[in-house]
């Protein structure tokens, strides 16, 4: 079952200096799945998954072939039926709490703020949710976590705040843009568990977009490769290492490796033909 | 090559070419306000006014002419009316432009530099420097502006000069207190410690690195400000302590009309007017320039 | 080129005291290439910026090449760092000509014409991009444009906080060889700051892992890709960063 489809998707922004077109034309279709958008800074990965929100400001325009969730047309909704979708239905994380949650309000009263305006919930129920939310993101002691302000917990600590939040509506469709690049290496690995086997319970579809290959194929189905503001190769991620696609075979290259040589790391020829096309 | 080419040029041959670049960017961004472009006209309007009081003026601002003293607008060779002395009130608007855009461009000169200095001293310097200064900037802001002015052209004597000079010696502390601000998010970037690393002295970092950092706000702070010295210069006026008679200053002619503020409305109302437009003016200019020089929107 | 004996850095903030490095000791060869690895909070960058004195040392002592460090402009022309953050480390209004030139001014370096130049041909920036400012380039170029302020004054140190961290992998990459190429040339001792084993691995003889403003454990590089490592943090480092490289 189609859960998202985009056609022939384009994110244009009309600046002093000319049209900027960050995304052109990008397709895609997502069930119950998780999709993984994989490309470097300027891709337009992050413009493709705001455009799926309508969140991008004027001068910033959205123009598609075709953008429907869940039957809906997104094009065509009024900026009010949009709101209504945007947390219930389709969710985000982005890529830094600090900048995602209120920092003057407690950790616990932001939880609450929707299920206690949208759901009309009592206080005591709530909160009870919101606890469960937390619990649910593997936060040991959620009750201290409820009474906290955002810049008294870690990294790591805030962005499972963010997935609890972003996932105490349920919704059929997460969007999480860079969800871990702002934390240690140790702790990503915990926090991408816990988003995965979130999503695989509540069989939720997931775009995770991100800039790093490897860490997308492992908890991908599929992967689409970017390239500005194209769909240079879509593959699954089993089938990562046999990729054909020039760009997406110089992704998976230029890491440096524990133990590999020292020779000179093989970078992207932009000069290449590929490349200048694109 | 075409001249808009030259400037959007990516890769600039000179420095000159490079900055002139920079601010042809800078004029395109305002020219999408369209708010900022009215400012900019009413201001333009201003200098012109100034320029060419002489020939625009149908009248002598000065030559008094009793026989045909408080006409109302619209009267015959004279659209906006006289005075009680007779005078055109028009020629006398035009040529107040002038008197208007000497304090305006006197203070804007004097009060922004004190101000930058002393702001970006303490703010980079810090310590008891910058103790010392902020006291010193408290002090001054303690006291409503217009007093402190009233009081220092009260010790100066009267006159359009020692008006000025108040008027600058009370507006530095806004600047100094914006400049601070700013230099203090700056002096901790990474790019102050790089010439730090590489043993510039503070006399280099400040002139060379801090300032041109302070300068927009500042600057859009001068224009959000001038507003209110117009309005200061005219209350000085008003009160007798700014521009003498018979020179005719906007606020000395407002002053002048308030003693037929009821039956002759228009003696004060125009100047008034005209004090209105051109403060307009500067604010909405200087909201404009607020989008243009932030530096938080010049990476885009 | 670099002893650091017992080193330690204590900030004040709000009334709270912050220990941010504490009794950590090491040195570098001339010409070798020494890694600082660990997580965020672990001290290694406040390493960097105690020897360049923008941390406060409460404790311990620093030479370079023999002698107690000061901060005086002989000091400028040794020792050089690059920052983490190319859109923050160069100055957003000042062209790449004048960041380039602001070094040889403040020591009265003459020829700067030519010294830019060829500055910008080492870092493999066309020369046609001198008069541009920084928010022109992309991130890789910036961190050239700072790789090539920092080699202005010809110093023998280059320290590096997190020089790639901020970059894509592609650009990473050339980044970093970018730098192996110069150290190569230039006969440079690097002092390496990264969170990324892999590109300490890549770049450095030998690599001190910290953890919470301590020295966990000092590896050379067969240790680590033998993954003869003693201490358990470390341990899971290693196996955190060696997860993510397999396909």
């Amino acid at each position: 079952m189609t859960l998202l489809s985009v056609k022939n998707l384009r994110v244009s922004f009309d600046t002093e200096t000319g049209l900027v077109e960050a995304v052109r034309g990008v397709s895609f279709s997502l069930g119950r799945e998780r999709l993984g958008i994989v490309g470097e800074s300027g891709s337009g990965k992050t413009m493709t998954g705001r455009a799926v929100l309508r969140l991008i400001r004027p001068p910033g325009r959205i123009e598609a072939d075709e953008m429907r969730f869940d039957g809906q047309d997104l094009l065509a909704l009024p900026e009010r039926g949009m709101r209504a979708l945007r947390g219930p239905r389709i969710a985000m994380v982005m890529q830094d709490p600090k900048y995602s949650l209120n920092p003057v309000m407690k950790v616990g009263a932001q939880l609450m703020e929707g299920l206690r305006k949208r759901d009309h919930l009592a206080r005591g129920k709530a909160r009870a949710r919101a606890v469960a939310a937390l619990e649910a993101v593997q936060i040991r002691d959620p009750e201290r976590v409820m009474e906290a302000y955002p810049h008294e917990l870690s990294g790591g600590m805030g962005q499972r705040v963010m997935i609890a939040m972003m996932l105490i509506p349920d919704p059929d469709l997460l969007i999480a843009d860079e969800p871990t690049s702002a934390l240690d290496v140790t702790v990503q690995a915990e926090v991408l568990k816990i988003l995965d086997n979130l999503v695989r319970e509540r069989s939720m579809g997931l775009i995770f977009i991100s800039h790093d290959l490897r860490l997308v194929a492992r908890f991908c189905d599929r992967v689409l490769v970017m390239f500005k503001g194209r769909v240079v190769e879509e593959l699954a991620a089993k089938d990562l290492l046999a990729a054909k696609h020039p760009y997406t075979q110089g992704l998976l290259n230029c890491l440096p490796r524990i133990g590999g040589d020292r020779g000179p790391l093989p970078g992207l020829d932009r000069g290449a033909d590929w490349a200048r096309e694109a | 090559m075409t001249l808009t080419e030259w400037l959007r040029d990516p890769n600039p041959a000179s420095r000159r070419q490079a900055r002139l670049g920079q601010a042809w960017l800078g004029w395109l961004r305002l020219r999408r306000n369209p708010l900022a472009m009215a400012g900019l006209i009413i201001i333009g309007l201003l200098l012109l006014m100034a320029a060419f009081a002489p020939w625009l003026a149908p009248h002598d601002p000065i030559t008094q002419n009793l026989q045909n003293r408080l006409q109302p607008p619209l009267s015959p060779g004279h659209l906006l009316g006289t005075d009680d002395f007779g005078r055109d009130i028009l020629s006398r608007i035009l040529y107040g432009a002038r008197i208007t855009l000497a304090v305006i461009v006197l203070v804007a000169v004097t009060a922004p530099l004190l101000g930058l200095f002393i702001g970006t001293v303490a703010g980079y310097l810090g310590g008891w420097v910058d103790t010392v200064l902020m006291r010193l900037t408290d002090i001054f802001l303690a006291f409503p502006r217009l007093i402190l002015a009233l009081a220092l052209v009260a010790v100066l004597g009267p006159g359009i000069e020692n008006a000025v000079l108040a008027i600058a010696l009370t507006a530095w502390p806004p600047y100094a207190r914006v400049a601070r601000a700013e230099t203090m998010t700056v002096r901790n970037s990474d790019y102050i410690a790089a010439v730090r690393l590489q043993g510039a002295g503070a006399v280099r970092i400040i002139r060379g690195h801090v300032m041109p950092m302070c300068l927009p706000s500042v600057i859009i702070r001068v224009t959000l400000d001038m507003a209110g010295v117009i309005l200061i210069a005219a209350g000085l006026g008003f009160l007798g302590l700014g521009a003498q008679p018979p020179l005719s200053e906007w606020g000395l002619m407002i002053s002048a009309g308030r003693k037929y503020l009821f039956d002759q409305w228009w003696v004060a109302t125009m100047p008034g007017l005209a004090i209105f437009i051109v403060s307009l003016g500067f604010n909405l200019l200087g909201d404009g320039l607020r989008d243009v020089l932030d530096p938080r929107s010049a990476g885009k | 080129m670099i002893e650091i004996e017992n080193l330690s850095v204590t900030f004040q903030a709000q009334g709270r005291v912050v220990r941010a490095v504490e009794g950590v000791s090491l040195s570098v060869a001339p010409r070798e290439s020494y890694g600082l690895v660990g997580e965020s909070g672990s001290g290694k960058s406040t390493i960097l910026r105690a020897i360049c004195g923008l941390a406060p040392v409460s404790g311990g002592t620093i030479r370079i090449g023999g002698e107690m460090v000061r901060r005086d402009r002989a000091f400028a022309r040794r020792v050089q760092m690059v920052f983490q953050d190319p859109y923050a480390s160069l100055h957003p209004r000042h062209t790449l000509d004048r960041t380039l030139s602001e070094p040889l001014a403040i020591h009265g370096l003459g020829n700067a014409d030519a010294r830019v130049m060829q500055a910008l041909e080492a870092v493999g920036l066309p020369a046609s991009f001198r008069f541009r400012y920084p928010h022109q380039l992309s991130g890789g170029q910036r961190q050239r444009v700072a790789i090539a302020r920092a080699l202005m004054l010809e110093p023998e140190i280059l320290l590096l906080d997190e020089p790639t961290s901020a970059l894509d992998a592609s650009v990473q990459a050339e980044v970093l060889n970018l730098l192996a190429r110069l150290r190569a040339e230039q006969g440079l001792t690097f002092l390496m700051v990264s969170h990324d084993l892999a590109v300490i691995d890549h770049m450095c003889d030998r690599v001190l892992v910290m953890q919470h403003g301590r020295a966990v454990e000092e590896l050379t590089r067969d240790e680590l890709a033998g993954a003869r490592m003693h201490t358990a943090y470390a341990r899971s480092l290693f196996e955190a960063s060696a997860d993510r490289m397999m396909g």
